[in-house]
C-alpha cells in the first residue's frame, strides 16, 4: 500500500478536525503551491523533511529505445529532492522493509 | 521557500480555515509523508511524484579524519521521482 491524497486528507480530517471538503483542498493546496515555486524557478526548503531543488541538465545524446535512432536529449529543469538528516535517519532506523 | 512561508501562502489562500489550523495541517502531512516512508511504505501523489526507498549495499567506509576503514552496513534512503504534471510544469519555462 501506498500513502495517496485521499489517506492524508482523511487523517486531516480526523486529527485537526478540518471538514472533510476543507482538508481534500488543503491536501491538494499544499503540493500545488510546492509546484508553483518549483515551477517560478526557486527551491522548496522543509526542514525535517527535505529539499526540493532545481537542477539545469545540459542537452545530450539520447536514443528512441524502439527504434534505435539518435535524438538528442533536450537540455531541461528537473525537480531533485534532497531528504534532511532527519528524514534519512528516521528512514535508516525504520524496519518496515 | 520554507515551511513557514508555505504556510503562510496557504493561510492566505485558505482564508477561511484559522491559521493555526493551517499550520497544523502542513506539519500534519510532513509528519505523515515522514512516517509513512519510515515504515517502508511508498507515497504516490499524483501530478507531483511519488516517495520511494531505494537500498545501499553495504560498503567499507573510511573515517575523512583518520583514514580508519569502518564497515557500514546497508540502508534505505528515501528517493523522489517527480510526477510526469511537475515534470512538464517545471521545464516549460525553458521552452
Amino acid at each position: 500500500m501506498a500513502l495517496t491524497k485521499a489517506e492524508v486528507a482523511e487523517h486531516l480530517y480526523e486529527k485537526v478536525g478540518l471538514s472533510k471538503r476543507d482538508a481534500k483542498d488543503m491536501v491538494e493546496i499544499f503540493f500545488e503551491e510546492i509546484r508553483e515555486t518549483l515551477e517560478k524557478g526557486q527551491q522548496v526548503k522543509l526542514s525535517g523533511f527535505g529539499n526540493f531543488d532545481l537542477r539545469e541538465k545540459s542537452e545530450r545524446p539520447g536514443r528512441n529505445p524502439k527504434t534505435g535512432e539518435d535524438i538528442p536529449i533536450s537540455a531541461r529543469k528537473v525537480v531533485t529532492f534532497r531528504p534532511g538528516q532527519k528524514l534519512k535517519s528516521r528512514v535508516e532506523d525504520g524496519n518496515g522493509q | 521557500m520554507t515551511k513557514s512561508e508555505l504556510i503562510e501562502k496557504l493561510a492566505e489562500k485558505l482564508i477561511h480555515i484559522p491559521a493555526k489550523d493551517v499550520e497544523s495541517a502542513i506539519k500534519e502531512i510532513l509528519e505523515m509523508m515522514a512516517q509513512s516512508l519510515s515504515k517502508g511504505e511508498r507515497i504516490e501523489i499524483r501530478g507531483f511524484g511519488s516517495f520511494s526507498l531505494h537500498y545501499r549495499a553495504p560498503r567499507t567506509g573510511r573515517n575523512p579524519k583518520t583514514g580508519e576503514a569502518v564497515e557500514l552496513s546497508g540502508k534505505y534512503v528515501p528517493h523522489f521521482k517527480p510526477g510526469k504534471e511537475l515534470r512538464e510544469r517545471v521545464n516549460a519555462s525553458l521552452a
